[in-house]
Formats: structure tokens, sequence, C-alpha cells
């Protein structure tokens, strides 16, 4: 085997489907939950939260919850007014965005239903949620701001009284001439699409426990993002960086909702400061589902004009995008990671974006699993089935007419973006392979001929994404707080094993695992000697953490470099040994030898030792392997797929049966299959929740009615199908590893797939929308009226919970 | 304050307890087992599912005045001879975890699935876990995973028997 | 969440727990199984002073034949009902929609009776109850006493039960041959409640429907019978024309609740086809 200067030629790990080194830990229950963990002397801490969506706060007294057994103290929002800082808003998108201050507990005003107004601190959480019922608060009601429209009407009632108006901003993006494209286009398509407000609804509540010592801190947060919050808190509290150590231990889950600043972190860390003791407070569900930030939330105005052939002309896209209350870490950025991704995997020639985003008295909203990106693609996805309705054509072939041909990357996008490589022919021949297309056209014409009450409806979805979060120069261009970097750093140890430091925080994606097959393959160790270290500030000195798929097309490559350092450092050492030139070494398997002596040679874990007594190194070579890397990408990464979707409707109750699902999927090159598809199935499962079961309900007076999993579905086994997948490997071009990013493909490509499944079905009854979820009520209603009701999207039976069982406040109070 | 007797995971303990105390609370925050986690307030998510008395039981949902004298087990308790239950061995080897937070509940609930049903369908065990919540699989995995340890405890012959 | 304070009482005899919520007076409550009572505990939905565990009155757990009628005692669990021989034989329609109540852990705590003391009208077996014509058997320390299912759902989660008033089980008259027994549940997803219900027994004669029994599920502030649908079926084809044209008037009086799950004009409509699709699985 002929073994390169660029590093051994034999991968043996990446690419292979190895069980994951995390589970040990979590099959047995020996877990690090920040809940978990409590120090002696620990106190546990309390939120009293608003009632009302909108209120003056006139009166608050905390004195007979401060009496209450077992209490160490009470503070409300005033009482901290000085000290707890703003929240922080990291991506200021307009020179003149609206960006309301934002306290960490509220002082004089409440703008949504849960947000902090006082806290306990107590012996223990039972002590500290009993004494939250004998604080007394005075509040002055204030109008609920809860649609968007209205809320830029003339008139309209003010979150932000100080603010003049609840528009934060309006973002353009202009390229073409959209006016001529539309000009006497012979096929327009006018289009009102609603995304519901989703609640993220990771397993593991929010917790946060904060550790004094002395005039340091040490802060366990159930965070995707240690690194950027440890600047975040320093920033808001003033306490030095330095001086604050932030662990993200065990986290079960974020899909965006724990990449976040939230107050109950602050407050945490301010009373750790003020009392001395270590503090934890622990999130319940129902106080999670109206705190927690939620995802979507957008009403989408689209525009696409057309050939009679099918070819895209132009799309306009004018979009609102609800803040909720407040602007958090990347709120008003969210609804512009779709900005680019509207147009899809389609060629046209001009576009148009733009987006108001709103404030409304609810739940602020931030990054959700795709982020977005899964609103553009269900725009375009689902306008491409409607382009296919209206010219009666198969919604592949019309896809077949506007995509880019493989042939033609890298492909600049009529939104900017250069799309380095991609092969959606070959994802959609796969897909169609696996679905069994036809068969499944047939049935559907034998149902409708045959009038059969279960219809059958296939859809499309030709899906891209952007991912691998992200070039820096990039997010300067648009405003963003930060860079989109990520470091790794790899220290080989005295005996040969191997640490490696990344920046990137896992919650869950196995990084542990992914992260060791890479350096295994690149430092010619076995994949058990290396261990991988992340989530605590004070181990992993710098990162970017994850999200955004970004940690393995950004973070990996940084891993790849430094092992590469390593490699380089270690062939010097080699050489020397050797009494070779460098130029004269093979390296392969983890050992270096003479080219054309192959039994001369040196392990790397000689070397290591080696380098570790320094006993005989060259000169000036220090006596360390140990290196780092930061790697910043020159462009996002690109997966693609095709997914396609079977669903049955019962055209007698509305209910919506998925019947068969195939995801084909190109996230590049693939360092571990198993949790590559791990990856997808449950980001299908959150698309196709989004399509059929989830939805954040507010009533009129801005309570949120879904504050509990008996309201808010999230599904279960038994309501998920069996999915069938398969992959394409088109290699991203802008990275080494040739990798893409898969975290929130599934998510993204899935929630139009079974729109367009449900419609399909419907569209002999006349039917060409249904407002997601497609709740059996709002699939009957659609048949029964013959058209469509992407209206506003509110329940049709009303905003009152459902839960029986007493479980429903609305049923409590009847 | 009442005294409760109780057997978790092989170790008997006597407590005075709270009557509103949640068993789940009591092993957490009393006994240090923390491997059990609470993921909601309705029961309905499972993450906290531990046996009682060989059957499973949501642990948000039960007093522990209410497991007084009672056999409880947690994934703490499984494998105690030094050898992973199979379950959690099946949920290793079919990759039926992510952030692993439903994990316990889950490999909990999928024992008691197999106590009453030794060779389940793949529709029976998607309705038999209808009350525990993942966010991460999408299930599939999971299910892949009860089937293996299924199999696996049908015909404990066929694995190297532990020492 | 952590439910406010209470005490709590644990008798070991029926006697006992009587006497007990005697002397509790008015904010007690009894904890059945506890998997509805526990969730509202936790939100602090319910306040009760005392709880009153009959988790070890273990008489209360028996299920008995008792010749033309089944008693089923009201701390039986779900998991025990649903397997119970005698249950699957004489009232199938109880284990059908026993099967559908929550999950499998929620069943092993969960009692026949605390789900029917519970009254939910979102409920599945207060339905199953009215349509058997199930007699509840309720003691206190003034006495014993019997409830026809028809009278003991009063309104939304409140039966007719005084509060000193413990059920101590319910009489199920038994369906033999020639019945056939269907739950027919509709919810969003497995563990949602049902957006609607329908109990429904069926008894074939000659061909015909010799006599069905239906009620609804969350189709009011009780559960509701389809008297109208049991007339219109009685004595008529077992077809599901017969069948659909019967269930038009499924929800006739019904005054069904609207919800972000569906509104009344919805639930009116699953009424009619949800019965139509019971009767026939019945009759099958």
């Amino acid at each position: 085997m002929t073994a390169t200067a660029e590093g051994p030629a034999a991968a043996k790990e990446v690419g292979a489907p190895r069980k994951r080194s995390e589970d040990a830990r979590l099959v047995t229950g020996r877990t690090r939950w920040t809940d978990n963990i409590t120090p002696a002397g620990t106190l546990h801490v309390a939120f009293l939260r608003s009632p009302h969506a909108h209120a003056r706060i006139t009166r608050v007294d905390t004195s007979p919850a401060r009496e209450h057994p077992g209490v160490v103290t009470v503070l409300s929002g005033s009482d901290i007014a000085d000290e707890q800082g703003a929240l922080p808003c990291a991506w200021v998108v307009t020179e003149d965005m609206k960006h309301p201050d934002h306290p960490p507990m509220a002082v004089a005003e409440v703008r949504y239903v849960g947000e902090p107004v006082a806290c306990v601190v107590a012996r223990d959480r039972y002590a500290a949620i009993d004494a939250l019922e004998e604080i007394d608060v005075d509040y002055e009601p204030l109008p609920a701001v809860t649609d968007m429209e209205d809320a830029l009407a003339e008139g309209a009632d003010l979150v932000h009284t100080g603010l003049g108006t609840n528009k934060s901003y309006t973002w353009v993006f202009e390229n073409g001439d959209l006016d001529a494209a539309l000009r006497d286009a012979p096929v327009v398509l006018e289009r009102r699409y609603v995304q519901q407000r989703l609640i993220p609804s990771a397993m593991e509540p929010r917790a946060v426990l904060c550790v004094p010592e002395g005039e340091e801190f040490t802060l366990y947060s159930s965070t995707q993002i240690p690194h950027i919050l440890r600047l975040m808190l320093a920033t808001v509290t003033g306490i030095p960086e330095h001086r604050l150590r932030v662990v993200a231990p065990d986290v079960g889950g974020g899909f965006g909702s724990k990449l976040q600043v939230y107050g109950e972190e602050v407050i945490a860390l301010l009373l750790a400061r003020r009392l001395g003791r270590p503090v934890k407070w622990t999130e319940s569900r129902s106080e999670g589902n109206m705190t927690v930030h939620h995802g979507r939330d957008q009403i989408q105005r689209l525009t696409l004009a057309a050939e009679r052939d099918g070819r895209i002309r132009g799309l306009k896209v004018d979009l609102l995008a609800d803040m909720g209350a407040y602007l958090m870490l990347v709120t008003p950025g969210i609804p512009l990671l779709g900005a680019f991704m509207f147009n899809g995997i389609y060629k046209m020639d001009a576009y148009s974006f733009t987006c108001s985003g709103v404030f409304t008295t609810k739940t602020p909203t931030d990054a959700y699993r795709g982020a977005g990106r899964p609103e553009a693609t269900y725009a375009i996805e689902r306008l491409m089935d409607e382009l296919a309705a209206e010219l009666d054509l198969d919604p592949i072939e019309v896809r077949r007419r506007n995509w880019i041909g493989h042939e033609e990357f890298p492909y600049e996008t009529v939104a900017g973006l250069t799309y380095d490589s991609g092969d959606y022919e070959s994802a959609t021949e796969k897909a169609l392979g696996l679905f069994d297309y036809d068969a499944l056209r047939a049935e559907q014409a034998a149902r409708r001929e045959r009038r059969d009450p279960v219809q059958l409806g296939i859809g499309v979805s030709t899906f891209t994404e952007m991912c691998g979060i992200a070039p820096s120069r990039v997010l300067g261009s648009l405003s963003y707080g930060a860079g989109g970097w990520e470091h790794a750093a790899v220290r080989v140890l005295p005996s040969g094993k191997v640490e490696v430091v990344t920046g990137t925080s896992p919650h869950g994606q196995g990084h542990e695992t992914a992260w060791a097959q890479i350096t295994a393959d690149r430092l010619g160790v076995p994949f058990e000697d290396v261990k991988v270290l992340h989530g605590d500030t004070a181990v992993s000195p710098k990162g970017m953490d994850t999200y955004g798929s970004r940690s393995l097309a950004v973070g990996g490559i940084a891993l790849s470099s430094a092992c590469d350092k390593v490699v380089d450092k270690a062939r010097r050492v080699a050489a020397h040994l050797l009494e070779a030139a460098e130029t004269d070494l093979d390296f392969d398997g983890g050992r270096f030898s003479v080219r054309g002596v192959p039994e001369e040679g040196r392990t790397i874990q000689e070397i290591a030792s080696a380098a570790f007594t320094a006993h005989d190194l060259p000169d000036g070579l220090e006596p360390s392997l140990d290196s780092d890397a930061t790697f910043d990408p020159e462009n996002f990464s690109f997966p693609h797929g095709t997914h396609l979707c079977a669903a049955e409707v019962d055209t007698e109750t509305g209910m919506v049966r998925i019947h068969r699902y195939v995801a084909v999927d190109d996230v590049g090159k693939v360092v571990n299959p198993l949790i590559v598809e791990g990856q997808v199935h449950g980001g299908l499962a959150q698309g196709i929740a989004q399509a059929l079961y989830e939805e954040a309900v507010y009533d009129a007076e801005g309570n949120l009615t879904t504050t509990t999993m008996a309201d808010y579905l999230v599904p279960s086994a038994a309501d998920l199908p069996h999915f069938i997948t398969g992959r394409t490997e088109t290699p991203a071009t802008s990275n080494p590893l040739g990798v893409k990013g898969v975290g929130e493909a599934g998510t993204i490509a899935s929630t139009p797939a079974v729109v367009n499944a449900i419609v399909d079905a419907l569209r002999p009854y006349g039917v060409h929308d249904v407002a997601m979820p497609c709740t059996p009520e709002r699939v009957w209603r659609a048949l029964r009226s013959g058209s469509g009701t992407g209206g506003s999207g509110a329940p049709p039976g009303g905003t009152a919970p459902g839960a029986g069982g007493g479980l429903g406040s609305e049923g409590g109070t009847r | 304050m009442p005294r409760i007797r109780v057997d978790v995971d092989g170790a008997t303990y006597e407590d005075d307890v709270e009557p509103r105390v949640l068993l789940v609370h009591y092993l957490r925050d009393r006994l240090g087992k923390v491997g059990t986690p609470v993921g909601c307030d309705t029961s309905n998510c499972g993450a906290c599912t531990v046996l009682m008395d060989g059957v499973s039981v949501k642990s948000c949902s039960v007093l522990a005045v209410q497991a007084d004298g009672r056999d409880v087990t947690t994934v703490e308790g499984l494998g105690l001879n030094g050898t992973e239950h199979p379950m959690q061995r099946a949920f290793h080897e079919e990759h039926a975890l992510q952030c692993g937070y439903c994990t316990p509940g889950m490999i909990m609930a999928s024992i008691d699935l197999l106590r009453e049903n030794a060779d389940p369908s793949e529709e029976e065990i998607r309705d038999g876990l209808e009350g525990n919540l993942c966010r991460c699989t999408g299930y599939q995995n999971i299910v892949r995973a009860v089937r293996r340890a299924a199999g696996e405890m049908r015909e404990p012959s066929e694995r190297e028997v532990a020492p | 969440m952590i439910p406010a304070t209470f005490d709590y009482v644990r008798p070991g005899t029926v006697d006992e727990a009587v006497t007990a919520l005697a002397d509790a007076g008015e904010d007690a409550k009894i904890l059945a199984g506890g998997q509805s009572l526990m969730p509202l505990l936790r939100l602090r939905l319910a306040y009760p002073d005392s709880l009153i565990d009959l988790d070890r009155v273990d008489p209360l757990r028996e299920i008995r034949d008792e010749g033309d009628t089944l008693m089923i005692g009201a701390m039986a669990t779900h998991h025990q009902v649903v397997r119970d021989p005698l249950v699957r034989e004489f009232a199938p329609l109880i284990a059908r929609a026993t099967e559908t109540v929550a999950d499998p852990a929620v069943r092993h705590r969960g009692t026949f009776g605390g789900s029917l003391a519970h009254a939910d009208p979102a409920g599945d077996l207060p339905a199953v109850a009215l349509a058997l014509d199930a007699v509840f058997l309720v003691r206190s320390v003034r006495g014993e006493r019997e409830i026809p299912a028809a009278d003991f759902f009063v309104d939304w989660m409140t039966s007719a039960m005084e509060p000193d008033e413990l059920l101590l089980s319910v009489r199920i008259p038994k369906l033999g041959a020639g019945w056939g027994a269907h739950y027919e549940k509709f919810h969003r997803t497995a563990q949602a409640w049902a957006i609607v219900g329908v109990a429904c027994a069926v008894r074939r004669e000659n061909g015909t429907v010799g006599e069905a029994r239906i009620a609804l599920t969350n189709m009011g502030s009780t559960p509701v019978r389809a008297s109208e649908v049991e007339r219109a079926v009685a004595g008529g084809a077992v077809s599901e024309a017969a069948f659909r044209s019967a269930a038009e008037h499924a929800a006739d009086g019904a005054e069904p609740p609207a919800d972000l799950h569906g509104s009344s004009e919805y639930r009116r409509h699953l009424a009619t086809v949800l019965t139509a699709r019971a009767l026939a699985a019945a009759a099958s």
C-alpha cells in the first residue's frame, strides 16, 4: 500500500459504522445531566412567572414568601435591576433594527406568559416551589398582541411602547429583474403559507447549576453553547471572562433550543455570587413549554412566475417573522438564514426576498432544528408541487426541468450562494426506485377510480440546505456578532494514547465516537486509544459550539488539520530517530518507515515516548507532538436529497396516515453511517411532527394553551412510520474531508414532502392547501370547502386546551 | 411523616418521607439514584419509567409512600452481576439512543414489554412504547433494538454466558 | 412540578377507607391508581387537604362472576382488566376500550374505578359503562347504595357520588352469545385523548340487529348515550348502509366541546362516521 505525505492511505475508521462510545454511560444511567449534579450545600431556585401576556407590574411583595420554612431569599426583578443587565442579541440584522431591552427578570412590564418576575431560593426544590405561592404581585393588564398582521396595522397595540412600532426590522435581498420575470409570465402562482410556531421539546428540560469559588464561578448548564455562553455571561454581568467556567455536561438534546443565553442562567450566576453558595434551577416541562424559545412562526406570501413548460422565471418572497416579545441571541437572523434557500435547487433569473420581524406578546422565537431553512424549503417545495398541478405535470418532472444539473456545479444561485457540488438526478433516481413510485401512482389512480374513502397522495421534496455554519466573512457581511470557525486540539500522551479537545459541544450527536474515528485514521492509532474532551471551557478553551449542522463540516475539519500537524511534528522526530530525510519517510497505519526499507520504522507511540523523554530530539524541536488548529470554512456546505412520502387520507374523518416514506440524502462523505442514519431518522420525526402534530397555540389573550405534553403532541413510536433511507455520496469540495453535515436535513426535507402528499391525495376534491399541522379537522374542512385552508392557521376548534383528565386548564375552569 | 421501607436495585432503604414526595424525587434526591430522569409533569414522556414489583410504572406518577414495601428496579439496577442487560446491549448495538435522556425509561419500558410478549412484532413494539417519548431517534432503531434483545432473551444459550 | 402538601392515609380495609373519608371532610381525595390525579397534583390544578390511598385495599381489586353480572372491583387495574378472562368473555367492550387507555405503564397503575369516578367525559371508560348499563356500588359510613350509570355521570368531572362516598365496584350486566363489541377511538396521537370515541355493543339476531348499545366519549360534559341510533338500528339489517343511515343521528342532542383538537361541529361529524364504523365492527 502506498503511503503519501498527506497522511495514511488506508482509512479504516472513517466510513465504518462504529457503535458509539457515549452509550456506555447512557444505557446504564451513569449520566451527568446538570440536574444530577448537586454539590454539598446546593440551594434550589424556583421562578414565579407572569400569568399575563402583557401587563405592568405595579407591586411585588416578596415578604410572606421569605418567611416560608426553608427559604433563603426571594428576589423580584426590581431587587436585582441594577446588576442583572440585559440578555444579549448577537445578530443586529439592520442598522435601524429595533432592539428592546430584555431584562433576565421582568422589572416594570411583562410581555409574555411565563416571563420570570421573581425567584425563590430555598433549601430544596419543594420548599422553593411552595414559597412561590406566597409571592404577591399586582399587575395592571395591557393589551395582548397576538397576531402579526394586526400588530403591523396602523394604531395597533404595542408590545414595546417606547419603540413606537411592533416592527423590529425589514431586511431585503434582491437579485435579477423580478418585475420583468412577473411581467406577462404565462404562469403566476400566489400562495400564502403559515409556518406554525413550534416548541423544540428536547427531552431534557433546561437546568443550570452555578458553583461559586471565591470570586470565580463554575456554571453547569444544559446548553449547546458553553463557549458562547461564557462570553455572553461575562458581557451581561461584568464578571471577567477568565473568572467564569462554563460546563455543558451530558446534555439531553437541544435542537436549537439550547443555543441560547437564558435569563435563568444569568440569574443563577447572580444568585451564586450574592449567596456564596451553589444554586440550582431545574425546569419543569410545563414551565419550559412557555419559556424555552420557540421556533418557526412565519407568514409567507409567495409569488412564483414560470413559463408554460414549467421553467421558473422568478420568485418573490414576502415574510412576516414572529420575534415574540424580545430579541434573543440570534432571533432576528433566523428567518434570514432562509433568505438564501427559497430558490432551493432550482435555477431562476430573478429573486426578491423581504422579511419583517414582528414583535408579539409571545415567547421569543429563535433557532429550532433547521432554523430558517425548513421554512424556505417548505415554501419552494410546496410551490413546485403547485406548479406541477397547475401545468398538469408530474411533480418530479417539473423539478427536473428546473434543477441544477450535476454537470453545472459549482453553481452560483440567484440567492448569491455558490453550491459547490450536488447530484440531484442520482438522489432522485435512487429515491424513486426505493419508493416504487410508479406502482404507488397506479395505486393512487385505482383508489381515485373507485372513489375509495381512503385516498392516497404522493409528496415530493427535492431539497438542499446550507449548513456547516459558517464562513466568518459571510457571517460578518450579515452583521452577525461572531465568527464561524471551529477549533480542535490533539494531545499525544506519553503512552501514545490521544486526547482530542474539540470546540464543538455535542448533546446527543455522537462526536465522542466520530471524532475518535477521524483521529484514529489521521494518526493511525486504534480507535480505542482516543478520548474526546468537550463541553467545558476549562478543558476546551476555544470553540463556537454546536448548531447549524456545523460540527463535522467545521469542527471535524479543524480536528483533521490538528491531527495533520501532529503527524508533521512526529515526522521530524521520526526522521531524526531513523536518520533519514523527512521526505524519505512513509507514514502508514501509525508508523513511519524509511521508503524502501519497511522494517526500519517507528510507530507514533514510540515517537510520543521519545517526545516525552526528550532525550534525543532534533535541534530546535519542542518536546511535544501536541497540536491545534482552527478552521474557518470558505463556503457553506450543501447537503441535498430527495424525499418521497405516500400518505393515506381518510376522506371521512380527515385522518392522515403515512403509508411509505423514503429519504435519500446526500450528505457528502460519511464518517459514521450509523450516526448519519440516526440523525436522518430523528430529523424526519421532527419534520413529520411539524406537518401533522405539533403547534404552539395561543389564545386571543396571549395565553399559551399547549403548556403540557398532553396538548403539545410530540409523536410516539406508535405515531411514526418505518423510514426507508438511502444515500448518495457527492463529496463537498469546500473541505478536505468532503463532508457536509446531517443534523438538520431530515427535518428540512420532510415537512413539505408530507404536506405535498396530503394535498396530492385531495386534489381531485379541489383542495390545494391544508394548513399545518394537518390535523384531521383541518383536512376535513379543506375537503368540505373544496379549497385550501391556508388562512390564519388557528385551530378550527379554537384555542382551548383539549387534554382530558382536567389537565387542560380551560377544562379545569369549566 | 410516614416511614417507608423500599428495596431499590438490590438494596433496602428506610426513610421518613413527606407523603407528597414523588417516587422519582425520592430516588434522585434522597437515594442519589440519578440514573432515572424526569422529562415532563403529565406522565406523557416516560423518561422516569422504572419497574415496581416487576412491572413498569412512571415514577413521577407514583408517590414514594406508595413504594413502601415494594421492590423498585431502575436502569441502575440492571446488570448488577457485571454484565449489561441484553436490552442495554441491544440499545447500544442498534444505535437506539442519541442524547440518551429518554433511554433509561425506554429500556425499562422495553423490558416490561418483553415480559408480556417475548416475540413482539414491529407494530406491537411501537404500540407498547407509546408512553415513552424520544426526540432524537425517530424510534426506528429503538424498535430494532427491542427486536434484537427479544431474540437474545429468547435464546440466551446462543450468547456466551457471562462469568 | 411538585404537589402541594397533603395528609396521607393508607387504609387496609374498605371500612377503614370509608371511615377515613368521612373523617377527612370535603377536601379529601381518593387516590386510586393516581394516573389522572398525580399530574393534576403536580401541576397544582388540585389541592386536596388529604389523600386516602386505596393501594392496599386488596379486596377492591377483585373481578368476580356474579351470575348475570360481572363485578369489577374499583381498584382493578386497567392491566388486570384487559387480561381478565371473565372480562374478555362477558364484557369484551371493556377490554377493548381499556386497551386504548393511555400506555402500558399507566395501565399498570391506573384503575377501572378510578377512571370512572374521575368522571371525565374525555376518558374512555365512562362511555363504556354507560353503554353497558353498568351499576355503581358506593359506600359511605351512612351505608351502601347503587347508582345506575345513566345517573352516575352528572357533569364535567362530576359524579353522583357524595364527597364521603367511596366507589367499591361496578356491576356489568353480562353480554352473552351473539353480542359483538367495539370501541372506536379517534385521537391525533397514540397518547392523546379521544377527540371522539364510540363504545358500541351489538347483538345479532337472525341476520338482523337484535339490540345495540352505543355511548360516546368526549361529546359533552358527560358521556352521551346515542339512543336515537340504538333505536334506529334495532331490528334492522346488518349492513353498512343501514348503520350509516342510523349513525346520522349519533350526535342528536349532544353538546360537544370545542378545543384545539376539534370544534363542536367536527365532533358532531366524527360521531356519525365513527358510530357507523363502530356498529359495523361490533356486528362483524
